[in-house]
């Protein structure tokens, strides 16, 4: 592991690959801020800028720290606007947004990077541990149980998406999953699916796909809604807090680095369930006189989400890393562009391309301690990016979705396919239709066929289901997490009718 | 019928369009010596199918029960929101995918910035103007030099 702490420290501290953090969390930050860009969004349209820089733990690098800067800047706009920029921010505003009323911005916006801090830097450390040990049991797996271990994560994304969502989040994961299908396999070489279109010989494109998903959607709704963002930040003095707040928000950030990682690693279960478990967990256990602060600028309940979502965007990149199955729309976006550059995530990363590993793990590091230095002395003035007026923030977003289309294919009919997914995924969204779940399945679609035809192959048919303990364990496990909620939520029902369990 | 039935709808409508391309019509042209194979192109696309169909009857049918929320947009109303702006800018957008090539990128992009600010209001033309055209040659400049992208810049006739 030293070893390994060493390639990655020296490999991340490259001018390039420095200039790379420091670019990533400043970009991260600023378009975080902007309400209704998340951080999907903005990974979705720095992705060709990644792929055409050609090196992989560059371009990681760079993605990982507008991960961060993202989640960092949409607390910001959580804190002095209350209105977060990013779905795992909107626990921080709960207590944020009275502290700024107060007058007291300037130590909210310090609790919450130390909290940030705090929490992404425990969550890498967890990562150096976890990772490695996870995947050397990974390297154990065949492809019969890489099969069913994608199968699990992705019915856990749906079996988390909520109640009364669990179908629509199976049905876009199926739907990601088909469109996966079009185009010519690496399989078999036949076109499948094309239609006929020579466009569609290749596939759909999965940053068109990204785009439509994410971004689009997001700029509609900006348009149609047209909340005026311009709320007066006020003057943002005093980033100092005293010893004894310190002290009091020290347990909190030690628990909830724990819980944010853990619930970040989990698939489907991402920053915005971590940074609300966290946020209810802390006003629970919290004394009565801190319980009635809570929601009126408590110190404590601003350091949980905080210390919680970045702790477990750290943790969503363990199963990226180790397994190669993203969790979250964010790390699929991640690992559509780590396959786009050659790389494939998985237990065998650590061994065929250690470099790539330690120095996201390093450059994660590095990446907290540039937001907390560098963005905490800037944040008044990157703040004044808020009052950009959204005339011409809109057509910029706008053109920016277009440019990453464009770049990536180099083909106008990219741009009327983006135009046309983004026209379906804004409907799908108008219907409460998750769409993450779509992405997630188009990008595992081809990995997940692959190891499925494989170990069809190496057994002569569906053999492998049941004479490989692991495989059937998981795919039982796959079964009971889309079947429980809808038995749970029927049970509920039961019991709300008046009719009696039965036990 | 509310809107997620309807989408629901049509997407069994896509998942039985896509189930009888994979179950009827590929098979038939199979190599003789694939035929032998235990995996056929067509066995992934038909499990996924049938999945699918289960899944969005699940939801046509209303057989998950969930409580109706109104998501952040409600669609019911969309009059009250700003439709036909969010309309033009699509428009626009579709526009410009048909004359990037045939015009170039730099009056493209202007124009495309230009009329996007217009469309939500702006009226400071001599302002839009200076922005656009700053950001259409950064952009240029960033794709074509520094990524080595080409982009075609003026307009095919003066020889872009």
């Amino acid at each position: 592991m030293l070893e390994g702490l060493l390639i990655g420290l020296q490999t991340a501290l490259s001018f390039q690959n420095l200039l790379m953090v420091i670019a990533g969390c400043l970009i991260g930050t600023f378009i975080g801020m902007l309400p209704g860009l998340g951080p999907m969004s903005i990974i979705a349209i720095m992705i060709p800028v990644a792929i055409s820089m050609g090196d992989p733990s560059a371009a990681l690098i760079l993605l990982a720290g507008v991960y961060y800067g993202a989640i960092f800047g949409g607390s910001t706009s959580s804190i002095l606007l209350n209105a977060p920029g990013v779905a795992g921010t909107v626990a921080s505003s709960f207590d944020g947004y009275p502290m700024a009323r107060q007058g007291k911005a300037g130590k909210a916006l310090t609790i919450a990077a130390i909290s940030s801090f705090a929490g992404g830097t425990i969550g890498a450390i967890l990562l150096m541990i976890f990772a490695p040990a996870l995947s050397s049991v990974a390297l154990l797996f065949h492809s019969s149980e890489y099969f069913a271990l994608m199968v699990v994560g992705l019915s856990a994304i749906a079996a988390f998406a909520g109640t009364g969502q669990v179908a629509k989040a199976m049905l876009m994961t199926l739907l990601g999953l088909i469109m996966a299908t079009v185009g010519e396999g690496a399989l078999f070489n036949l076109p499948r699916f094309t239609m006929g279109v020579m466009d569609l010989q290749s596939g759909f494109g999965f940053i068109t796909l990204a785009m439509a998903m994410f971004a689009l959607p997001e700029a509609l709704f900006l348009v149609l809604k047209k909340k005026e963002m311009s709320g007066n930040s006020g003057e943002i003095s005093d980033l100092r807090i005293s010893r004894k707040e310190a002290k009091s928000i020290a347990p909190v950030i030690g628990r909830q680095s724990l819980q944010g990682f853990f619930i970040g690693v989990l698939p489907g279960a991402g920053a915005t369930i971590a940074s609300f478990l966290g946020y209810a967990l802390e006003r629970n256990i919290a004394t009565k006189e801190e319980q009635d602060e809570f929601g009126k600028g408590s110190i404590k309940g601003l350091a949980a989400p905080e210390t919680a979502n970045n702790a477990a965007c750290t943790g969503s990149f363990v199963p990226l890393l180790t397994l190669g199955i993203p969790g979250s729309g964010t790390t699929a976006i991640l690992l559509g562009a780590l396959i786009a550059l050659n790389v494939t995530p998985g237990p065998r990363l650590m061994i065929d391309e250690p470099q790539v590993f330690w120095a996201v793990i390093m450059s994660m590091f590095i990446g907290n301690l540039v937001l907390l230095i560098l963005n905490l002395p800037l944040i008044p003035y990157i703040a004044k990016v808020l009052s950009v007026p959204r005339n011409y923030l809109i057509p910029f977003i706008l053109f920016f979705t277009l440019m990453g289309a464009y770049i990536g294919q180099n083909n106008a009919t990219e741009l009327l396919l983006l135009v046309g997914f983004g026209v379906c995924a804004t409907a799908l969204k108008f219907a409460d239709y998750p769409l993450a779940p779509l992405l997630i399945g188009f990008i595992l679609g081809g990995m997940m066929e692959d190891n499925f035809a494989r170990s069809m192959q190496l057994y002569d048919g569906v053999a492998f289901i049941w004479e490989r303990p692991m495989t059937l364990g998981l795919l039982v496990l796959a079964a009971i997490l889309v079947v429980l909620p809808s038995y749970r939520a029927r049970r509920a029902r039961l019991r709300a009718a008046g009719v009696a369990d039965g036990d | 019928m509310a809107l997620d039935r309807w989408i629901a709808l049509v997407l069994l409508g896509i998942c039985l369009a896509y189930g009888y391309a994979a179950w009827f019509t590929m098979d038939a042209g199979l190599a003789p010596f694939m035929k032998r194979a235990p995996i056929w192109p067509s066995t992934f696309p038909k499990v996924l199918s049938i999945l699918g169909i289960v899944a969005s009857l699940t939801i046509l049918l209303g057989l998950e029960k969930g409580e109706a929320k109104i998501g952040e947009i409600d669609y019911r109303r969309l009059g009250d929101y700003h439709i036909g702006q969010a309309l033009l800018l699509l428009g626009l957008m579709v526009a410009y995918a048909l004359c990037l090539r045939p015009l170039g990128f730099l009056f493209s992009t202007i124009a495309f910035l230009m009329l996007g600010s217009a469309i939500l209001g702006e009226r400071r033309w001599i302002v839009m103007a200076v922005v656009a055209g700053i950001a259409t040659f950064v952009v240029w400049y960033l794709v074509q030099q520094v990524l080595g992208i080409y982009l075609r810049p003026l307009p095919g006739f003066i020889g872009g």
